[in-house]
């Protein structure tokens, strides 16, 4: 669905990310990991079009992502920012059916599928509240299904980009949206989430991008990206790496 | 807010006859009072031959129908770029005047009218008020630009930037034009104290055929830019992500406001609070949608001009107030509201 080849990005003379390379299929969740300044943001600022590479190129359903044009584009990508600014007194129904903005599909499809959307990530009884009156968890799930809603209808040829969407929640929360994530891919939809937490990352994620000063470090399941020894190389902190007593991923213990 | 959402059409319906009735009022009421029946009578006079008294008739026709239009064209162009540059800022305290659009398009305007009529006197005089409106637009798209820049960060717009910018920009224009009224004769004075308090007093059909001209194109366009407004709320890269064309649209955002604004500053001169209040009014109504917020503003903004002046007129008649002052009167008390309501919020 994603692809990205030999992706390098400059910021004013630095080179901030260099030769990066992967793909994301549809059904898969990616999660990618780093440091801050490892190069997380610019590599999302690069997927969504916003920043243009120095080399390399980036693919979306087999066309370069510069080549389609930006409402066929907003059709199949959609992105979660970390925190939106909105500080108008819009209902919680109206910001859900903004996702449909660049759809042409007739009042009748939008409406049944922003009220999908928040039943999905369970905001249906906020409905008809004010955005400004909803708690911080809360608003980041209706933009959540504000991204749903705008690649809802894109099964299989779609992609969602979430940025930190957990970095606001308390744990109950953070495992809905990720939950979400899930549940989207299963919906045949490609998921990139940067994480911070390795956990987290650990539990939702089929497979694991680790980057480290602007190169791709490891790439692969949570198994084989998260050893003791890349954590101590990357992160700088020595950790013990158990095997979840719950379930088959690693459990990262600081 | 759920009670708001049911009774949408029945407020809009109420708007349309508090509209109907300012109109009424503004072509009615004045220091001659034409009695309602009569001023109905004047405006069909075209459908009957009814005899009526012929000052009457002058007084409607060739005062007060050309001063109600100019009111409804500035009312409704003010409240409507308000609403737009406040989607445009991603804030609700934007407002043409506190941010120096204004005061760059009243500049422009001057310098037309003090300097232009000596560059321009080869031209035929009709092209003046052309020329005026011309310099207020271009007054007004470099403020517009220059503020926006300026209150630009990256967490979106900032009003202190944004008024700071406001306010010096407003005193530059303020010690131009000061300088111009040294250079001005007479005539020119006059027109230049006019600009600083805003009145509909100079209506006429000349003026109100410039000005209609330039508010059709503002009201044709903006109202299409409603959507793409309603994401911009969001934060630019929210709206590039929705695939909607930020750049092409601020561009035609700042374009469309400067003209309305320079347009309504040419005809009326400063007219301040109009573009912050009444959409403020519409979204405590209807709720933020663009697709609301936009087209209901113009309806409230002729309505609350009309009765503004009309207030102008009244209040010490038979002299008169300038319409910008009861404005500032109303508005600015609301604007510092607002201010304290953001401020217990948390930011501004």
């Amino acid at each position: 669905m994603l692809l990205v080849e030999g992706l390098c990005c400059e910021r004013g003379r630095n080179k901030v990310l260099r030769d990066i390379d992967f793909k994301v299929a549809a059904g898969e969740v990616l999660a990618v990991l780093g440091t801050n300044g490892a190069g997380k943001s610019t590599l999302l600022a690069s997927l969504t079009g916003e920043l243009t590479p120095s080399a390399g190129r980036v693919e979306l359903a087999g066309r370069a992502l510069a080549d389609w044009p930006p409402l066929e584009r907003a059709r199949r990508l959609a992105v979660l920012p970390q925190s939106s600014s909105l500080a108008f007194a819009f209902s919680v129904t109206e910001v859900v059916a903004m996702g449909r903005l660049p759809h042409a599909s007739g009042q009748q499809q939008d409406d049944a599928i922003v009220m999908q959307a928040m039943h999905a990530t369970d905001v249906s009884h906020l409905a008809t509240r004010s955005y400004l009156s909803l708690s911080g968890g809360e608003r980041q799930r209706v933009h959540l299904a504000r991204v749903l809603s705008q690649v809802w209808d894109a099964a299989g040829q779609g992609c969602l980009l979430l940025d930190e969407p957990t970095s606001s929640l308390d744990l109950a929360h953070q495992q809905l949206i990720l939950q979400q994530a899930r549940d989207m891919a299963a919906r045949g939809l490609a998921v990139i989430v940067v994480l911070h937490d390795l956990n987290l990352a650990a539990r939702y994620a089929d497979r694991l991008l680790l980057l480290h000063q602007g190169r791709v470090r490891s790439i692969g399941t949570p198994w084989d990206v998260l050893s003791v020894e890349r954590i101590a190389e990357v992160f700088g902190v020595v950790v013990q790496v158990e095997k979840h007593p719950l379930q088959d991923s690693p459990l990262i213990i600081v | 807010m759920v009670a708001a959402y049911r009774f949408k059409p029945v407020i809009t319906l109420l708007l349309l006859a508090l509209l109907l009735v300012a109109v009424l009022l503004s072509l009615a009421l004045g220091p001659v009072a034409i009695p309602l029946g009569d001023t109905l009578r004047v405006l069909l006079r075209w459908f009957s031959t009814a005899d009526l008294p012929t000052d009457q008739v002058l007084i409607i026709e060739h005062i007060r129908l050309p001063r109600t239009l100019m009111g409804i064209l500035v009312g409704a162009t003010l409240a409507l770029t308000g609403a737009a540059m406040q989607g445009l800022f991603r804030n609700p305290l934007a407002d043409p005047g506190l941010i120096g659009v204004s005061s760059g398009a009243a500049l422009g305007a001057a310098l037309m009218i003090v300097l232009g009529s000596s560059m321009l006197s080869a031209l035929p005089s009709f092209v003046l008020p052309y020329a005026t409106v011309l310099g207020a637009f271009a007054g007004g798209v470099i403020t517009t630009w220059l503020v926006y820049r300026l209150g630009q960060s990256v967490q979106g717009t900032s009003v202190a930037s944004m008024l700071l910018a406001g306010i010096a920009i407003a005193a530059i224009s303020g010690a131009v034009i000061g300088m111009l009224s040294y250079l001005a004769d007479d005539a020119m004075l006059r027109t230049l104290t006019f600009w600083n308090m805003g009145s509909l007093g100079s209506a006429n059909y000349q003026r109100v055929a410039v000005l209609a001209l330039c508010c059709a194109l503002v009201w044709w366009r903006l109202p299409r830019q409603a959507k793409a407004l309603n994401a911009l709320l969001l934060g630019e890269s929210e709206a590039r992500h929705l695939g909607v064309d930020v750049e092409r649209v601020k561009r035609e955002l700042v374009l469309l406001t400067a003209l309305g604004v320079g347009a309504c500053v040419a005809a009326a001169g400063l007219i301040g609070f109009v573009g912050l209040v009444v959409p403020h009014l519409v979204r405590l109504l209807l709720g933020a949608d663009h697709r609301r917020v936009l087209p209901v503003s113009m309806l409230l903004g002729a309505s609350l001009l009309l009765l503004a002046d009309v207030g102008a007129r009244l209040l010490i008649a038979p002299a008169e107030l300038p319409l910008g002052i009861i404005t500032a009167l109303l508005g600015a008390p609301f604007f510092l509201a607002l201010l304290m309501r953001a401020q217990r919020r948390g930011g501004v």
